[in-house]
């Protein structure tokens, strides 16, 4: 393992509840390490799990997703069809032998700021020790 | 490749402070497609926004990315200057280096990089973001109010004044809520029947109110605007059209066994009741569960008596369709359940009793017809004792609740104030934690129980109590003069914490709002939307948003009302144009987007296409109805052939975000 490695991790929320819990964090000054960089999407359920295995061709050392709690999406079933594409895509990641602990699924309600920042700091600590993504990087993409 | 103009918010010191902004406004000015970058100190300001207005027409940006706060707090605001200066508002992004970046990392240069790269992202987005038009959809000019407590009779006495026909869905026989049980209001003492039972008379003769008393929300669908409400009307076994409200039927009815819920069970009432002589509607229902007749087919005594005809012992659940443009949860509160509460012996005696139900003991239309008896043996108590916080500002414990029910401080004083005017020959005391009285003349009304009526406030908390010949031996200690209390007291009254309804969660769901950890329904924004729930089109009001007293409630209430009157006055309503969008020479129409689509959007239609050796092909494609799809994206990733793209979120706009994030 790498001394000074700085793990990429890119963690999609969905704009009603998780991207709000990150906010509330952000509110109240909750640290989580910077190394998590966040993309809004609408509802969990617009992730094509193709933006994950991008990512992980791209350089990113972990992948998260969070949405709304399965009952509280906004969408009503959203949240139901993300669970179910991630099942699949981890079953994928398991053939391809990709780290399980590499991708996570979380759910994140708007009222739980601590819940984010403290997710956040579990889950880079744990891709910071798994170490770099070497499987699934695309190195041709790094020249560009 | 755009015009892209980047600008960077110092939000005063609050990015400022921990990120390098003039750093960030020149590295993303090097940014391929960048024509112009500049940082200001407040951007969402008059003179930050002019900024932006001018750079755009001198610039001629094609593009425009604000590192600023959350695109939840300001989105609307860049994209409204957007297109004040002519551009789309919809080729404005926002990279949050506020909550996400200033605000919750120390490091100088951490956050700096952290802020560019964010920017980067943005920058990356916001080159393939395509001008979008919004749709319009039209307002059904109708609102429900679930909850017939104070809270919803107001909101819908408000709504039911501009003009706009409302229904009330109250899932007890009478509206009125736990307004009605009460006796007095603190800090003014008037008798809480007396303002509240006026305005359920108002209420019912409005005409543009629709009572739907013993009734309930089952079905929620659509979207702001046009929401289809499915209500289940409950069987009351008495025809209402008939019913003319005598209340024979309840002097009569043989079962007298039946815990009168609305005295918290210190009576019985018959099988058919009116739950109080003020009841709106004023009609008989019959409890299902304890009626001789609907048990065992003996008995009919009420359908004997009532001259009018109206017992119906076939009658069932109806439900009925509506249509609303605005729903306003008004769902109130209840007081939390005591059973983890062993030490006050609230199960084991029955001089033990809660707030509420001390209200019902002193009410004059009460069990005891307001004169203070002991439940146990009907004796004038001596002395009694008042517990503050049962329940409320629980640490950790699992039992009650973590947060301030806000009320109980100034009932109990009033309490104790009345116990004190009414029998003088009374000893009072209130073991406290903290007295809170923020409220207007609220400090005055507790000092006057302290000072003019010489109620006893102790600071500290009672340990146990234990019923032992016929009185509650009360363990306590007072911190302020740091020993054990002693005292021999006739009854305990526990200020028990608020908790929301228990149908509260069930309808956050239907509705799809959201709720705090507490079950307390979520506002869009704490300070600046504090009657509006997330979801747009609900809207919040009285205790299901937070502990309230009546005041709060009623004023909250009102701003409900506002906000809804806001919405119907519209015609029509802008739609969300960052809608689903099938490729058409892609789709082959195989069903399965409209499979998943929570909202019915997508239908299919027959298209000629082109093709080969000028031949015309007919083929089934999907097609999205922009006014009723809400954008989440279900469908984006269910087509297996990757025609159906979501605007303003494409795979194209998500993928350089990723790109520009893990370069």
């Amino acid at each position: 393992m790498q001394v000074n490695f700085t793990p990429t991790i890119v963690a999609f929320c969905c704009n009603w509840c998780s991207y709000a819990g990150a906010d509330l964090s952000g509110t109240n000054r909750l640290q989580y390490p910077a190394n998590v960089k966040i993309i809004r999407i609408p509802c969990s359920c617009r992730l094509n799990p193709m933006f994950i295995l991008r990512a992980f061709q791209r350089g990113a050392d972990g992948v998260i997703l969070c949405g709304c709690h399965p009952g509280d999406c906004h969408y009503t079933t959203g949240n139901y069809y993300a669970r179910r594409r991630m099942t699949l895509l981890f079953s994928l990641l398991d053939y391809l032998g990709i780290e399980r602990e590499r991708t996570r699924v979380e759910w994140i309600s708007a009222a739980e700021g601590a819940k984010f920042a403290a997710t956040m700091a579990e889950f880079t600590e744990t891709i910071r020790a798994l170490g770099e993504n070497r499987r699934l990087e695309d190195l041709r993409c790094k020249q560009m | 490749m755009g015009r892209i103009g980047v600008f960077v918010c110092w939000c005063g010191s609050n990015i400022a402070a921990t990120v390098d902004v003039k750093a960030v406004a020149e590295t993303l000015g090097r940014e391929p497609g960048v024509v112009y970058a500049a940082d200001y100190q407040y951007m969402c300001s008059e003179a930050g926004q002019n900024l932006l207005v001018q750079a755009i027409g001198q610039y001629k940006l094609t593009g425009v990315v604000i590192c600023s706060c959350s695109p939840r707090m300001h989105e609307a605001t860049f994209r409204k200057a957007a297109a004040r200066a002519g551009l789309n508002p919809y080729l404005v992004e926002i990279a949050n280096i506020r909550e996400q970046c200033s605000w919750i990392h120390k490091d100088r240069q951490v956050a700096t990089e952290k802020a560019i790269i964010l920017g980067r992202a943005a920058i990356a987005k916001v080159q393939l973001n395509a001008p979008l038009t919004a749709g319009q959809s039209p307002v059904t000019k109708r609102a429900l109010v679930i909850g017939g407590g104070i809270a919803g009779i107001q909101t819908a006495l408000d709504i039911a004044e501009a003009g706009f026909p409302v229904d009330i869905v109250e899932k007890e026989p009478t509206i009125g809520g736990k307004m009605a049980q009460i006796d007095k209001t603190f800090p003014t003492l008037d008798c809480a029947a007396c303002i509240l039972t006026p305005k359920m008379v108002d209420a019912a003769q409005n005409e543009n109110i629709d009572i739907l008393a013993y009734a309930q929300v089952e079905k929620v669908e659509g979207f702001v605007g046009n929401f289809t409400v499915t209500i289940r009307h409950k069987a009351r076994y008495v025809d209402p059209a008939k019913c003319t409200g005598c209340g024979l039927c309840t002097e009569k009815c043989p079962q007298k066994r039946v815990p009168n819920a609305f005295n918290l069970g210190l009576d019985n009432r018959r099988a058919i009741y009116i739950p109080f002589a003020q009841a709106v509607p004023k009609i008989a229902t019959i409890d299902p569960a304890y009626c001789t007749k609907l048990n065992t087919g003996k008995c009919g005594v009420c359908a004997k008596v009532c001259t009018a005809g109206a017992i119906d012992y076939q009658q069932t659940d109806r439900l009925e369709q509506r249509q609303y443009g605005a729903i306003v949860a008004a769902t109130g509160f209840q007081p939390i359940s005591l059973e983890k509460f062993g030490e006050y012996a609230y199960q084991q005696s029955p001089d033990v009793v809660t707030s509420l139900e001390f209200e019902r003991l002193m009410n004059a239309a009460g069990p005891t017809g307001g004169t203070l008896l002991r439940p146990s043996d009907g004796k004038h108590p001596h002395t009694l004792v008042f517990v503050q916080c049962v329940g409320s500002r629980c640490q950790g414990d699992g039992r009650g609740k973590t947060y301030c029910s806000k009320i109980c401080c100034m009932y109990t004083a009033k309490h104790a104030m009345l116990c004190r005017e009414k029998y003088p020959d009374t000893e009072v005391y209130v073991f406290y934690i903290d007295v809170r009285t923020p409220g207007k003349n609220f400090d005055e009304f507790y000092r006057r129980a302290v000072e003019e009526y010489g109620v006893h406030y102790i600071k500290g908390q009672v340990g146990k109590v234990v019923p032992q010949n016929g009185v509650l031996k009360v363990q306590a200690s007072d911190l302020l003069e740091n020993r054990q209390l002693h005292i021999d007291a006739d009854m305990v009254i526990l200020a028990t914490a608020m908790e929301p309804d228990p149908t509260a969660r069930a309808l956050a769901t239907q509705l799809t709002a959201s709720m705090d950890t507490n079950d307390f329904f979520t506002e869009a924004h704490p300070k600046l939307r504090p009657v509006e729930s997330p979801t747009a089109g609900v809207f919040l009001s009285g205790a299901c948003q937070g502990p309230k007293d009546i005041p709060d409630t009623v004023a909250q209430a009102g701003a409900a009302a506002a906000k809804v009157i806001g919405l119907l006055v519209k015609d029509h309503l802008t739609c969300n144009p960052c809608v689903a969008k099938p490729d058409e020479l892609m789709c082959n129409g195989c069903s399965a987007c409209a499979q998943v689509c929570p909202y019915g959007a997508i239908t299919y239609v027959d298209k000629d296409f082109r093709g080969p050796n000028r031949t015309t092909l007919r083929r089934r494609v999907a097609q999205v109805n922009p006014a009723v799809c809400q954008g989440c994206g279900a469908c984006t990733v269910t087509c297996p052939s990757g025609a159906m793209d979501l605007l303003g979120f494409s795979n194209r706009q998500i993928l350089a975000e990723v790109d520009a994030i893990c370069k």
